[in-house]
C-alpha cells in the first residue's frame, strides 16, 4: 500500500527524521492560509498523488507569495495529474502540501528496500540525488552505495556512518545524517515498510539534513497489525476496480487489451495472459480468483472484468484441483443466468471431474464456446474478440432498421 | 528414492482443528500420506481425523518421531510456527499459508540459520501447494490423480500452473518424481536452485521442469546452478511474459523492480545455459517430452 508524501513525512518525523515545516491544504484558500502560518518568504506547493516524476508534470510549484500559493493550488486541484509513471490518465489531485522553501546545497538519495536476494532490507543511496534512481544507475553507477543491515542487530551506528562517508557528508553533518538514517529504517521495520525513499535528502545551506521528499509502501500483508497506517489507505488514488477488487478478495489488474480474464492461480493467470498474446490477442487483465474458484467468487469476477467496457470477450481458464469441474461450472451457469453477459464468453475447465464439467455447460443452452486444452482457449478467444470486434456496430444498426 | 517425501515419512499437521485444515489432512491420508498427529496451542489430548493432537510440536516430535510437518496457521502466527517447528527438530516444513508478512519470513529465515546445516530445517513455502511424490504421498493441497508416477522432478512458484505442467505430462504419459512449489512469496524457504541441487542428486530424476515467473532473482540464480552443476536436462517455462513492470501479479513476489527480473529477461537467462524453454504454456508437456527424448 502506498501512502501521501506529507503522510510519509509526518511518520519520519516521528522516527527523527528533519522535514521542512508544511501544512496540507484541500482547496487553495487554505493552501494560501498555510503559507502564511508556515511564514518566510518562499514556499513550495506540491500535488498529493500517489507517483513519482510530480515535478515535471507540473505538480510542485515554488512561489513567493500568497497569491502565487493561492493560484498554483487552484491550477493543481480537481485535475488528473500526468506523470511518466502514472499511465495516461493520471491521478486526481484532492489535497496539496505547502511547505517553507528550503535553501539547497546538496541532494542525496536515499532508500529503504527488501531485497530479495539477501532477504533482507539493503540500504540503496547515491551522492547524486534529485534524479530518479533509474538514472542514477545509467549516469553515475559507481555513486551508488549498497548496504546490507543485518535484522538481529538493526541498523547500527557506524553502520550509518559509513553510508555517510561514503556519500561525502561533512564531518560537522555526520551525527543528523546517522540520526536520518537509522529513523528511516527503524520506521522501515517497526511499521512493516517494503520501501521508503527520500528524493532528495538535502544538506541545506545552513547545514542541516531534511527530507525533502519521501515515499513509503507498505506490505499488504502486515497492515492487520497497523490499523493507523491501513487508515492512510487513499481510494481516490487506485483503480476503481483494483480496488474494489480487492476488497471483494480478488486479486485484479486492469491491462490495454480486450480479453477479460479469468483465472484460478496466480501463476496460471500469467500464463493464460501469455498464451492470449500470442494467439495475436491482448489481455484486458489479470484476475486471479483464489485456488478454489467457488461459485461466489466466478459471479463476482465476471461482474467486475465486465465492468470493464473495453472487454469484448471473457476467457474463463480454471484448473480444478480440490475444488470439482461440476462445482465450477454450475457457479459459471448461474453467473450468466444471473447475470447475462453480452460479449462471448470461452470457458476452458481441467482437472477434476472434467467431463460432468463440460456437460453441465453443454447442457444449459447458453451460448457458451468450450475449449479443451489452455492452446484451444487462447484460439477460440482470439477468434471470438476478433468476430465481435467486426460486427461491434451492427446492433445499432438493426434497431435503427427495425424502429 | 524421491526428493523430500515419501510414504514412510512421518507427518504433523499445524492447525490441524481449522476446517481447512482438517479437509487437507483427509485428502493427504487417503493420497497414503502418514500423518501422525496435530499440533495446536491448547488442544492437546484432543483426537482430530484420527490422529492425536498435541500442544506443542516439540512434544509430538518426541511422542511420534514425526519428521516433517505442514502449515495451515493463519498469516499472523504462522511464522512463529514454522519457527517451531524449526526448533522442534522438524527436518522438512511445508507452509501453505498465503499472506505472512514480508519481515516475518525475514525473521524465519534468519532464525534457521542458528542451526548447523547438517540440523537446519529444510522449508518450502509460504504460499505453495506442496510437494507431492507420486503415488507416495502428499504434502499439500494438490489434486494427486493429476500426477503420474515417474521420473521427471517439478519445481514451481505457481500451484495451478504446476497442475497444468504435470496433466500435460500425464496426458503424454510422463511421470513425475517429486513435484515441490516453493510459493509465490518474495522471501520464501527454499529456491529453485535448492531444490535443483536435491533433483540432481537423486538417482530418480532424470530431468527438472522449472516453472517460474516474474519477479525476483531466483530464477537467474537457478541458471548459474544450471550452468555449473546441473547434468540432467531442465525444461522452463516463465510465466508473465506480457506482465507490466512495477505491477503485482497476485503473488506478492510477482513484481518486475529491477533489471533481469522479467519473463523474457529470464527465458534468455535459462536458455543461454541450455534449458530447453517451453514457448507457450501449452506446451510444457510436449518440450518435456522431446527433451527426454533428446536425451535417451
Amino acid at each position: 500500500m502506498d501512502i501521501h508524501e506529507y503522510q510519509a513525512k509526518s511518520i519520519l518525523a516521528n522516527f527523527g527524521v528533519a522535514v521542512p515545516r508544511g501544512g496540507l491544504a484541500y482547496g487553495p484558500e487554505q493552501a494560501a492560509y498555510r503559507a502564511r502560518e508556515i511564514g518566510g518568504s518562499k514556499w513550495v506547493v506540491k500535488a498529493q498523488v500517489h507517483t513519482g516524476g510530480r515535478g515535471k508534470a507540473g505538480g510542485v510549484k515554488v512561489c513567493e507569495n500568497e497569491e502565487q500559493v493561492f493560484e498554483a493550488a487552484n491550477q493543481m486541484f480537481g485535475k488528473r495529474l500526468v506523470t511518466d509513471q502514472t499511465g495516461p490518465d493520471g491521478k486526481f489531485i484532492y489535497r496539496v502540501y505547502v511547505e517553507g522553501a528550503v535553501n539547497i546545497e546538496r541532494e542525496i538519495y536515499l532508500a529503504f528496500v527488501l531485497d530479495r536476494k539477501t532477504e533482507r532490507i539493503m540500504v540503496v543511496a547515491s551522492a547524486s540525488g534529485g534524479m530518479e534512481i533509474e538514472e542514477i544507475s545509467e549516469s553515475h553507477p559507481e555513486s551508488i552505495v549498497r548496504s546490507i543491515v543485518e535484522p538481529a542487530a538493526g541498523m547500527l551506528d557506524f553502520q550509518a556512518r559509513e553510508i555517510a562517508f561514503q556519500l561525502n557528508i561533512e564531518a560537522a553533518q555526520i551525527p543528523q545524517t546517522v540520526e536520518t538514517i537509522k529513523g528511516c529504517y527503524n520506521a522501515f521495520r517497526e511499521l512493516d515498510a517494503t520501501m521508503v525513499e527520500i528524493n532528495p535528502l538535502v544538506v541545506t545551506g545552513e547545514g542541516a539534513i531534511i527530507a525533502l521528499d519521501a515515499k513509503m509502501t507498505f506490505d499488504d500483508n502486515a497492515l492487520f497489525r497497523h490499523p493507523d497506517i491501513s487508515e492512510l489507505r487513499d481510494k481516490s488514488q487506485e483503480d476503481l476496480r483494483e480496488s474494489q477488487a480487492a476488497d471483494r478478495g480478488l486479486s485484479y489488474v486492469a491491462l490495454d487489451g480486450e480479453i477479460g480474464c479469468i483465472v484460478n492461480g496466480a501463476g496460471l493467470a500469467m500464463a493464460t495472459m501469455d498464451i492470449i498474446e500470442i494467439a495475436g490477442g491482448q489481455p484486458a487483465n489479470f484476475l486471479d480468483i483464489g485456488g478454489g474458484a467457488s461459485p461466489e467468487r466466478v459471479a463476482k469476477a465476471f461482474n467486475l472484468v465486465m465492468a470493464d467496457k473495453n472487454v469484448k470477450a471473457i476467457l474463463v481458464n480454471i484448473f480444478a484441483g480440490i475444488n470439482r469441474c461440476d462445482w465450477v461450472a454450475e457457479g459459471i451457469v448461474q453467473a450468466l443466468q444471473s447475470n447475462p453477459v453480452d460479449v462471448p464468453v470461452i470457458v476452458r475447465l481441467a482437472g477434476t471431474k472434467v467431463e460432468e464439467g463440460r456437460k453441465i455447460l453443454a447442457s444449459s443452452g447458453l451460448p457458451i464456446i468450450r475449449a479443451g486444452t489452455l492452446a484451444e482457449a487462447a484460439e477460440r478467444s482470439v477468434e471470438a474478440w476478433k468476430n465481435s470486434t467486426k460486427t461491434e456496430t451492427k446492433p445499432t444498426i438493426l434497431q435503427e432498421m427495425a424502429s | 528414492m524421491s526428493i523430500l517425501l515419501d510414504r514412510d515419512t512421518k507427518v504433523l499437521v499445524h492447525g490441524i482443528s481449522g476446517k481447512i485444515a482438517r479437509f487437507h489432512s483427509q485428502e493427504m491420508a487417503e493420497y497414503g500420506t502418514n500423518i501422525v498427529g496435530g499440533v495446536v496451542p491448547g488442544k492437546g489430548g484432543e483426537i482430530v481425523n484420527g490422529v492425536p493432537v498435541f500442544d506443542t510440536v516439540k512434544e509430538a516430535v518426541e511422542q511420534t518421531g514425526a519428521s516433517a510437518s505442514i502449515v495451515f496457521v493463519p498469516p499472523p502466527f504462522a511464522a512463529d510456527s514454522i519457527m517451531e517447528a524449526a526448533d522442534a527438530g522438524i527436518k522438512f516444513c511445508v507452509s501453505v499459508t498465503d499472506g505472512i508478512p514480508a519481515q516475518d519470513m525475514m525473521s524465519v529465515k534468519r532464525y534457521m540459520r542458528r542451526y548447523p546445516k547438517a540440523e537446519r530445517m529444510r522449508l518450502t513455502g509460504p504460499n505453495c501447494a506442496g510437494t507431492i511424490t507420486p503415488g507416495e504421498a502428499l504434502l499439500g493441497i494438490m489434486p494427486g490423480h493429476i500426477y503420474l508416477p515417474g521420473s521427471v522432478g517439478i519445481v514451481g512458484r505457481s500451484g495451478t500452473l504446476g497442475y497444468e505442467a504435470a496433466s500435460q505430462m500425464k496426458a503424454l504419459g510422463i511421470g513425475v518424481s517429486t513435484s515441490v512449489g516453493i510459493g509465490g512469496d518474495p522471501i520464501n524457504g527454499s529456491s529453485f536452485k535448492d531444490i535443483l541441487e536435491l533433483f540432481e542428486a537423486d538417482p530418480k530424476t532424470e530431468a527438472v521442469v522449472l516453472i517460474g515467473e516474474i519477479g525476483g532473482p531466483q530464477e537467474s540464480e537457478a541458471a548459474d546452478f544450471i550452468r555449473d552443476h546441473m547434468t540432467k536436462p531442465v525444461i522452463a517455462y516463465v510465466a508473465g511474459l506480457s506482465a507490466p513492470k512495477g505491477r503485482t501479479m497476485g503473488h506478492a513476489g510477482a513484481i518486475i523492480t529491477a533489471f533481469g527480473e522479467s519473463a523474457d529477461e529470464k527465458v534468455g537467462i535459462l536458455r543461454e545455459v541450455g534449458a530447453a524453454i517451453a514457448p507457450d504454456p501449452s506446451l510444457i508437456g510436449l518440450t518435456v517430452a522431446q527433451s527426454l527424448a533428446k536425451a535417451s
